[in-house]
């Protein structure tokens, strides 16, 4: 087991695409990372360079004190789960998992002992001898997860993996796939374009955009503290609410202007984050998480000043909680970052933003909210949780 | 009902089926019969007329076929011939489809281009140079220059045919198993062999049945070495009407073939649909 160390990788193709520049990071010895980021924005070009199946080039590319560059794929000693699972059709299960094994001339015996003991761990005894066509799509899944665990890799490399799983084993299988990481250990670099998949399973998240890395830190850290534009709206679902608006003063306290509408911000949030005194009376733009906006009628005693007005126009009730489609008079954040999200997302711009039509924002309220399709309502903002991004470089304000 | 309709309208297409099966049928089972017939008899009666008389049915041809040296002789040669070149053919044009088909290379596909353009060169143009070229090395009515000159022009179609294969199989499982440590030569060996086996097999078919079929081949370039095309065609010069030997030798000739192709028509129609099925 080992680190691995990307020191300034690029990856330029044959055909003039730049798919990955200048990514540096490191995965700590054992440590979960996962590559995450919209559909083409270079993760499994990054993963195919650490298997050695993509030449490297510029960079240097380290597997524990080893610089691996021009090194062939089979002496890298790292295990890769592909998304195809890529399973050999004409072996049994038994023989796909041995394949690695037999190559590097284990003893029979040992073969035999570390194949069983996958198998046991990955409930796979009953098929051992069966031809991958045999098999469910979970059960391939897991066939190609025993031939990466039984060779004892330095690092596990795994290409969305579960991508061709219906969406209840999806759940189960990542559940299961982080078990098995932390309990043997093996550096992993696990690469997805589900932020939820990142979110439950890494201990460290790596976002990238266009070939280019945004922010490397845990779950927690990205969704508290996302250092842009673009992460703030990848991270979390449903995605963050991006406003825009202008930062006002008056006599002390200090507002956002949304559209028609204002909200004040705490006393102490210029102290905090200073760098915001900068915007005063230009634009910026004001991220709301869903769960931060609650339906006014619950909650009690608001302060006018934490009030947004908005027409409800959808209501989704998950049980534990309802997300509501609110419309509201407050122009929507116009960023490149924004747009590029909403066309990852499929929606081809984003809602709203024109003066005759309302911004679209999703609130997360308590089920006990009784809002409707049509109702005009007030909104509580937890004004403490609001994120501000410079629309000009889309970085985040925190300081 | 609905059987009825189906059979109704495939009917002219199955008469035309029995049509064509009759045609390659009847003159066959006639051979089969006329070898059955005694010596003495060839020349007075019909095939058709021994059905009604199956008494007077002997093997004793195929006595006289393999008491025969000539003939034996010549069997063997053929299978020397058919056998040698569709291993080698199929081992050489495995190797280069494997090649054309994954590993990259400077002028690859130019290289392959050329190869694709020598599908449409007839053997024919190149009876004469090559006879030349035998006669100034020793290869000259040897079965080693039958085998090559059958290799040379199988390779076109071989290595056309095994590359189109090959790059049908998934990327992904080769590069599986570079990571699992595999060289090419193991990739080769224990992936692209046993996955290409539906084409390999249709190809060893194909060029079994040509090269055990030919005669221009062997007569242009063997004078001592001749195959059993060869024996029955120089028979035939020799006594108008020995049919009791001819007749038995084409059937062998004929049923080794036949049989090698239903022993492996099971991958040869595989091979055939692969590529245009995924
Ligand atoms: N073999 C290739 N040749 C040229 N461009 C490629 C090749 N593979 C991927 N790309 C391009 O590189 C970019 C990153 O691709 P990829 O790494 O597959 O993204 P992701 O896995 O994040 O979806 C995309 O723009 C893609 O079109
Ligand atoms: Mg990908």
């Amino acid at each position: 087991m080992a680190q691995v160390a990307f020191e300034e990788i690029s990856k330029v193709y044959p055909d003039g695409t730049s798919a990955v520049r200048s990514l540096s990071f490191e995965v700590d010895d054992g440590e979960f990372m996962v590559l995450v980021g919209p559909s083409g924005c270079g993760k499994t070009t990054a993963l195919r360079m650490v298997a050695g199946l993509e030449e490297i080039s510029s960079g240097t590319l380290r597997i524990g004190e080893r610089v691996i560059n021009d090194t062939p794929s089979r002496d890298r000693d790292i295990a890769m789960v592909f998304q195809s699972y890529a399973l050999y059709p004409h072996l049994s299960v038994y023989e796909n998992i041995a394949f690695g094994l037999r190559l590097k001339k284990v003893p029979k015996d040992e073969i035999h002992r570390r194949v069983q003991e996958a198998a046991r761990v990955l409930d796979l005894e009953a098929f051992l001898r069966r031809k991958p066509r045999a098999l469910s799509g979970g059960q391939r899944q897991r066939v190609a997860m025993g031939r990466a665990i039984v060779r004892q890799p330095q690092a596990f490399l795994m290409d969305e993996p579960l991508s061709n799983l219906d969406a209840k084993l999806r759940v189960q299988m990542r559940a299961e796939i982080a078990r098995l990481q932390q309990d043997l250990g093996v550096t992993t670099i696990y690469v997805t374009h589900d932020q939820i998949e990142a979110m439950t399973m890494g201990d460290r998240v790596a976002v990238m955009r266009k070939g280019e890395l945004q922010q490397v830190a845990s779950p927690q850290e990205l969704y508290d503290h996302p250092v842009n534009l673009f992460v703030g709206g990848f991270i979390g679902s449903p995605a963050m609410n991006m406003l825009e608006g202008t930062l006002e003063r008056s006599n002390g306290s200090v507002a956002a202007r949304l559209g028609s509408q204002s909200i004040s911000l705490d006393s102490g949030l210029l102290d905090a984050r200073p760098d915001l005194a900068a915007f005063e009376g230009r634009p910026i733009v004001i991220g709301i998480r869903p769960e931060d906006l609650e339906d006014a009628a619950i909650v009690g005693e608001v302060p006018a000043g934490r009030l947004l007005q908005g027409t409800v126009e959808l209501r989704e009730a998950l049980g534990s909680e309802i997300m509501v489609h609110l419309g509201v008079d407050a122009p929507v954040a116009s960023t490149v970052e924004v747009a590029e999200l909403a066309e990852d997302a499929g929606v081809p711009t984003p809602a709203g933003g024109t003066p005759d039509r309302a911004t679209r924002i999703v609130g997360r309220f308590s089920p006990r909210s009784r809002v409707k399709p049509g109702d005009e309502t007030q909104v509580a903002v937890d004004t403490q949780a609001l994120h501000f991004f410079d629309p000009e470089t889309g970085l985040g304000i925190y300081s | 009902m609905a059987t009825v309709l189906r059979v109704v309208r495939r009917a002219p297409l199955n008469l035309f089926l029995l049509v064509v099966a009759a045609m390659w049928l009847v003159p066959t089972f006639g051979l089969f019969l006329t070898s059955l017939i005694p010596k003495g008899e060839i020349a007075r009666e019909g095939w058709w007329n021994v059905v009604a008389k199956p008494s007077s049915m002997t093997f004793d041809n195929y006595r006289a076929l393999f008491d025969n040296n000539d003939l034996t002789k010549a069997l063997v040669t053929t299978a020397e011939i058919a056998v040698g070149n569709t291993l080698l053919l199929v081992f050489i044009a495995a190797l280069a489809g494997y090649a054309f088909a994954w590993l990259e290379f400077p002028g690859r596909d130019g290289l392959f281009v050329v190869v694709i353009g020598l599908l449409v060169v007839p053997l024919q143009v190149a009876l004469i140079p090559i006879f030349s070229l035998y006669n100034s090395t020793s290869l000259f009515d040897t079965v080693l220059g039958l085998i090559l000159f059958h290799v040379a022009f199988g390779l076109p179609f071989g290595i056309f045919l095994l590359r189109n294969f090959f790059i049908g199989i998934p990327k992904d499982i080769m590069e599986s198993a570079r990571i699992d440590g595999a060289s090419e030569l193991t990739i080769f060996f224990k992936l692209i062999l046993p996955l290409g086996l539906p084409a390999i097999a249709s190809l060893a078919i194909f060029q079994f049945l040509w090269t055990w079929n030919d005669l221009i081949v062997a007569l242009t370039y063997g004078r001592d070495t001749q195959p059993i095309t060869v024996a029955i065609f120089s028979q035939l010069r020799q006594f108008g009407s020995n049919i009791e030997l001819i007749a038995p030798a084409s059937f062998v000739s004929l049923a080794i073939p036949l049989a090698v192709f239903l022993a492996f028509q099971r991958y040869f129609v595989q091979g055939l649909l692969a590529g245009s099925v995924k």
